[in-house]
Parts: C-alpha cells; sequence; structure tokens
C-alpha cells in the first residue's frame, strides 16, 4: 500500500519534468515520437545528402546512371562473355543490372552507416538530436538514388520488350516493395551493429570494405540461385542479402527462386536483424562520444 | 519561482589513457559482473579528477555528486579551472552524453550551443545551411523561415547567403553561425564559451543578444566562460566547479571570487622541467622559467615599489631562425593587459642555451594577483615554438602605504600603477 503511494507520488513529481537525464540503459526504443518532431531535420540531411554529392560535378544527377551503367557492362563482358555464367535465361545486363542496383544500395548503406559516429563525431559531441535520424537519412537518400537507377532499369526492360524479349512477371510485382524494405532493413541495421561496435573496436572498419567485397560473390548478384547446387546452394541461400536480389528480379524479370518459405526467411531475418541494430545502436549512442 | 533544472547526485566517470589494449578483455570483466549483480569493477577505483596530480587508477570522476538547481530565467555562470568538469556538465545537460550516476531533471528545451556552426556543410550555401544548422539545432523548418530575414539581417552577410560557405571568410561564418543560433527558441539555452570568437564588435553584438534574450523572455542561460568580466556582466548566479566537485552555487560576485581564490592556491612562480619533457618544438625548447626579485631569490608575491624579473632558460636547437621570447600579461579575470616580446637588436639566431630575463620596474603593477604567459616565437614563418599560459601567477602587494606620499590611504583601482611625471605650475593668482 505504502509502495503504491509512494511510486504515485514519484509519479507526479517526475511529470513536471520535461526531460530527465539518467544514466544509459540502453533498450529498445525507436524513439519515433522524436523522430516524427524532429522529421524537418531527416528531410534536410536527406537533401543535404544529396545536393553535396553532386555539387560542383559537370554531370550532376547523373553520376547516379553511369556507375551502374558501367559496371553492368564490365560484368557483362566478364561473367557473361568470357565466364559464360548462366543468367536465368535473362538478357544479361539486365540481370546484371538488377543485381548490381540492389547490391549497391546494400552495400552503400551499409558503408556510410558503418561510419556513421566515426563522421559525425563533431556533430554528435555538440548538439543534441535523435541520433537514430543519421542512419535513417542514408537509408532515405539511397532509396532515392536507387528510385533513380530504378527508371534507367525500367528503361532498360521496355527497350528489351520492344526487342521481342518475353518476361512472366504477375503479381510478383507487388512484392517488389517488400524486398526493397528488407534491404533496407538490412542494410540499416547491419550498418548500425557495425558503426556502433567500431567506436570501441577500430579494427571492424577495416574488415568492412572487402568484406563487402568478398559477400557480394556470396550472394547471387552474377550468377542465380539456380545455377547451384548441394553445400554451395545452402550457404548462399543461407545468405538473407540472396533472396532480396533474388526476390526483386523475380518481381521484376520473372526469374528467380522465391517462395513463401524464402520470403518469410528472409523477412525474419532482416527483422532480426534491425531490432538487433537498434538495440545495440541505442545502448552506444548515449555514450560513444566519451570513448571515439 | 519554479525550477528549470535540478541535478541529483549527478556524477560522470571517465576512462583515461589508451583504449586499446584490453578493451575487449575488460568488457567481458563488466559484463560478468553485471549479470552476477555486481556493481562494476572499473568504477570502484576512481578518483577525484586532479589533472595535475598523477593518479593510480584508469578511471576519473569528471563530476561528482553534483547538487544544485536552477531557477527558471536565471543567467548562469559556470565557472572554474580547465579540468574542473565545465564541459562535461554542458555536455550532460545537453544530452550529448549521459551520466554514469545520478540524474538531471530539466524543464523545456534545452538548445546548446557547445560551439557555432556545428553540423555546417561547406559544400552548401548559406541559405540551406541555415535551415540544417536551424534544424541540428531543433528548430522546425517553419520556425526558420519565419525567421531566416532576421537571421540573416542579425548576421549581417546578406550579400553571400546564396554562396558556399566554403568561400565564407571566417568571420562570416561565425557570424552567420551564430546568428541562427542567436534565434533558437528554447526555454533554456547552453552557451560555451563560443563568443571567444568574432572580431570585438560582433563580440558584443552577441553578448548584448544573449543579456536581451534572457531579460525580455525569461530564459534560462548557462554560461561557460573563463572570462570573468563577462561573466560578471552577464549572470546573476554563478556555480562554481573544482574537480568535478561543486564548490559553491550561488550569487556571482560570491561564485567568481571563490574560483579566484582557488585559483592563487595553484600560484607558481618557477617551474624546472625534466630533460627530455622539455616543452617546445624541434627548434626551440623551454628548460626552466621563474620570477626572482632584485637578489635573485625566487618569490610569489612582492610589493609594488619592487623591482622583478621574469627569467626564460630555453635552448635553441637549430641555427637559421630568429627566436624572439616573449612575455603575456593577464588579468586575473583573463583580460589581456599587454604583451612584450625581446627587439632584433640581438637576435637570437644559433644554437645554444640562452636565458633572457624582463624586468618588471617598479610601480609597474597595481595591487591584485596576474598572470603571465610566456613563449617563443621563430621567424621566418612565424612560428610559436612554445606558449605556456599561465606559466607565472604572481600578487603583487602594498605593504607599506606611506611610501604612496599622498594622504590618501585607502585602495586604489586599477591594473597598473604606474607613476607619472608630475609638474605643477602656478599660472595665475
Amino acid at each position: 500500500m505504502d509502495t503504491l503511494k509512494m511510486n504515485a507520488e514519484m509519479q507526479s513529481q517526475n511529470d513536471d519534468w520535461d526531460v530527465v537525464l539518467t544514466p544509459n540503459k540502453g533498450g529498445f526504443n525507436l524513439h519515433l515520437e522524436q523522430i516524427w518532431r524532429y522529421r524537418d531535420l531527416l528531410m534536410l540531411f536527406v537533401k543535404r545528402d544529396i545536393v553535396s554529392f553532386y555539387k560542383q560535378t559537370i554531370f550532376g544527377p547523373l553520376w547516379y546512371f553511369i556507375q551502374p551503367i558501367f559496371t553492368t557492362i564490365v560484368y557483362t563482358f566478364i561473367f557473361g562473355n568470357l565466364a559464360k555464367l548462366s543468367t536465368d535465361g535473362l538478357p544479361q545486363p539486365l540481370f546484371y543490372m538488377a543485381g548490381i542496383m540492389s547490391w549497391n544500395y546494400f552495400a552503400d548503406c551499409l558503408t556510410k552507416t558503418s561510419t556513421l559516429f566515426k563522421d559525425n563525431a563533431a556533430i554528435f559531441g555538440k548538439v543534441y538530436f535523435p541520433r537514430i535520424i543519421s542512419p535513417l537519412s542514408i537509408i532515405i537518400s539511397n532509396l532515392l538514388r536507387f528510385g533513380i537507377q530504378m527508371l534507367l532499369f525500367i528503361g532498360m526492360i521496355i527497350y528489351y520488350i520492344f526487342q521481342g524479349v518475353e518476361f512472366s512477371v504477375g503479381f510478383e510485382i507487388l512484392l517488389l516493395p517488400f524486398f526493397v524494405l528488407f534491404m533496407a532493413m538490412q542494410g540499416l541495421g547491419l550498418g548500425m551493429i557495425i558503426t556502433s561496435m567500431t567506436t570501441k573496436y577500430k579494427d571492424l572498419s577495416i574488415v568492412l570494405p572487402f568484406g563487402i567485397q568478398l559477400l557480394m560473390y556470396a550472394t547471387t548478384v552474377i550468377y542465380p540461385l539456380s545455377s547451384l547446387s548441394g553445400n554451395m546452394y545452402w550457404i548462399v541461400a543461407l545468405n538473407p542479402m540472396t533472396f532480396v536480389i533474388e526476390g526483386i528480379k523475380q518481381s521484376t524479370l520473372g526469374a528467380g527462386v522465391i517462395t513463401v518459405n524464402t520470403f518469410g526467411y528472409t523477412f525474419l531475418v532482416s527483422s532480426v536483424i534491425l531490432c538487433l541494430g537498434v538495440l545495440i545502436f541505442n545502448k552506444v549512442e548515449k555514450n560513444f562520444i566519451d570513448t571515439i | 519561482m519554479s525550477l528549470a533544472i535540478k541535478t541529483e547526485n549527478l556524477s560522470k566517470a571517465y576512462q583515461i589513457g589508451q583504449f586499446t589494449t584490453g578493451t575487449l578483455s575488460r568488457d567481458i570483466e563488466r559484463w560478468w559482473a553485471l549479470v552476477r549483480g555486481k556493481e562494476d569493477p572499473f568504477l570502484q577505483i576512481g578518483e577525484v579528477n586532479d589533472r595535475s596530480v598523477k593518479g593510480g587508477s584508469d578511471i576519473v570522476w569528471s563530476l561528482k555528486d553534483l547538487n544544485f538547481e536552477i531557477e527558471q530565467g536565471d543567467t548562469v555562470g559556470i565557472i572554474g579551472k580547465n579540468g574542473a568538469g565545465k564541459s562535461t556538465l554542458l555536455k550532460i545537460l545537453s544530452q550529448v552524453t549521459s551520466p554514469t550516476n545520478g540524474s538531471v531533471k530539466i524543464k523545456g528545451r534545452v538548445a546548446s550551443l557547445l560551439e557555432v556552426g556545428t553540423g555546417f556543410h561547406p559544400e552548401l550555401t548559406g541559405r540551406e545551411n541555415i535551415y540544417l544548422n536551424g534544424a541540428i539545432l531543433g528548430m522546425r523548418k517553419s520556425e526558420i523561415t519565419r525567421k531566416f530575414d532576421e537571421i540573416v539581417d542579425f548576421s549581417g552577410v546578406e550579400r553571400y547567403v546564396d554562396t558556399p560557405v566554403k568561400r565564407y571568410s571566417s568571420g562570416m561564418y561565425v557570424r552567420l553561425a551564430f546568428a541562427v543560433a542567436a534565434h533558437l527558441e528554447s526555454e533554456i539555452l547552453v552557451v560555451d564559451e563560443v563568443l571567444a570568437v568574432g572580431d570585438a564588435e560582433f563580440q558584443k553584438k552577441c553578448l548584448g543578444r544573449m543579456g536581451e534574450v534572457s531579460k525580455a523572455d525569461g530564459r534560462t542561460i548557462l554560461f561557460v566562460s573563463h572570462n570573468m568580466a563577462a561573466v560578471k556582466t552577464l549572470c546573476k548566479k554563478g556555480i562554481t566547479l573544482s574537480n568535478g566537485m561543486l564548490s559553491y552555487s550561488g550569487e556571482i560576485d560570491v561564485a567568481v571570487e571563490k574560483y579566484l581564490s582557488t585559483t592563487i592556491t595553484n600560484s607558481v612562480t618557477h617551474k624546472k622541467y625534466p630533460a627530455g619533457e622539455y616543452p617546445g618544438d624541434d627548434i626551440v625548447e623551454l628548460m626552466e622559467y621563474s620570477l626572482v626579485n632584485t637578489d635573485d631569490k625566487i618569490i610569489e608575491r612582492f610589493d609594488l615599489y619592487e623591482e622583478v624579473t621574469i627569467k626564460l632558460q630555453f635552448r635553441v636547437k637549430k641555427s637559421g631562425f630568429s627566436s624572439s621570447p616573449n612575455v603575456h600579461f593577464f588579468n586575473q579575470e583573463g583580460q589581456y593587459l599587454f604583451i612584450f616580446g625581446a627587439n632584433d637588436d640581438n637576435p637570437i639566431n644559433s644554437e645554444g642555451t640562452y636565458i633572457t630575463s624582463f624586468t618588471i620596474p617598479a610601480y609597474t603593477f597595481n595591487v591584485g594577483i596576474f598572470n603571465v604567459g610566456i613563449a617563443v616565437t621563430s621567424y621566418p614563418g612565424t612560428v610559436i615554438n612554445f606558449f605556456i599560459n599561465p606559466a607565472i601567477t604572481f600578487e603583487v602587494e602594498e605593504s607599506n602605504t606611506y611610501l604612496r606620499k599622498s594622504s590618501y590611504m585607502g585602495s586604489i583601482p586599477g591594473f597598473f600603477r604606474p607613476i607619472l611625471k608630475t609638474k605643477i605650475e602656478r599660472i595665475g593668482s
């Protein structure tokens, strides 16, 4: 009874204060109300990332096209013509373009998010705003870039349709937004995990660049999952990015390996990665400035 | 009056020294202690933060059990020596870092100005940066749009508002940045020594603006500075920190006095560096310095009618430069009084060990406490080989007021007490 009363009293006392700062306990909290309050900042960060990317360049936003086009040409030549890897019967440029676009999105989100604390140490050390705004802005500005590249991709599909190539795409096209979402969740989650750990263990930031490069070969960017069998199949299939890319190919080009099970698996893994990321990020964000 | 900020046993521990070795094993040890429900083994051995005393452990308490309250509408100066915990306190209040123990309760929105121009992006224009910076500081976009003209007007960089800020002069940059911050609408404003930038005119404008804000809107302002004169004019209340602990909280005059009285106990008038720890660079290294009287005895205080000498002993390691020792005088409140540099008549330009003596004539300083910074500058290139400030703190007394040859025996204000040539002529009846 007494404790109840005391609790009630403490509650009313605490209610008078807007902010109570206590030792950081971390925990799982997306800070949604805070994100909403700082939504203008989020948008301005996105704008900053995009505008500062092409300021003082001649081609400007065209760079968003140039990079995937050239990579596609190189891949078509090396993996398609020289190595003669299967492309699930799809036109090689389309196959590689879909893979490159998606992988680049994931890799960029991951690399940029992973150096977030280090890159923003100056700002984070001086002002408070919900830290999660920064990784979110990276995810969103990259999504815009992905969208622009998607336009190019659609243009290519239309070209091939006029060339008489048939794509068996049905209702799967509706799944595309989900695959993009999973991709974003994984990039965000993994990036947040890595950035949180690099504040203390800088080794990770050294591992990451070539780690991403190697991981690409364990994902179905340059070959389709259908071309694998046995242990190799399982290793690649366990990689959650595999089904994201397979899914994107399936929902736009009509060739890939997607079932209810793999969709569920990808959803589950993406969610776990994101939750873990938020958890670790929240734990680190409040005090990272003391250790960086 | 209701409270704006209340702290309860606020403490913050930092790990000092190298982080790299043993981080992982230490983390595992901590984690294991937490799992067993024990206290963090690395926080138990903490000690009071005194940077001049070498401690035994890697953990220092930058703040320890701070309890104070700040009322709404107060302007509070936070003062203390370097390393007293001022910046840590500001960081906690502005939510940049969280406390290790204890809590802070805050009523209202806090805007912190620990630095001007936080988040300015060099590639973006002034206009874009106003929005970005404003949003980082917690303003809504509509709020910034509403105040946009006012901000540009205050900054005085209207002509350049559509130019990328990387083309700004540093002065313009700071002006624009401060203008954004000055137009924040928050109940509590936390300001670090940002006013140490910009030209005198702009500094005055900033101080004026801060005073205006606190009076007109009843905002609570926390102001950290080493400039006691600025603190005194701006603040009504003061909090004095010493080694991370609260030494006083209350009226500003008392707080400043408390601070000044703690600084004098640290007065140093002689220091001999051990070999291998000489401050300096590859051209000149300082070996020893002292303040001596006419008998060549090291002193901490002297009478204003005494002549004293500051001696610098240093080593020139590289020929080909012209090195000039100089001394910088400050009053106790940190205001620059004057600089004196050895002239170029006898340039020091060859390797060797030198002693330069600066003799301060009798009747130079008034009664009071003064700080001296010492430096050696080398040319060409105006290289500052070292600058130690404050190196020397001395106190000037007047033990015999009869020597004034005046019938006035009371205290005389001012920093200097030179004797002017006086001539009295009677030119009429």
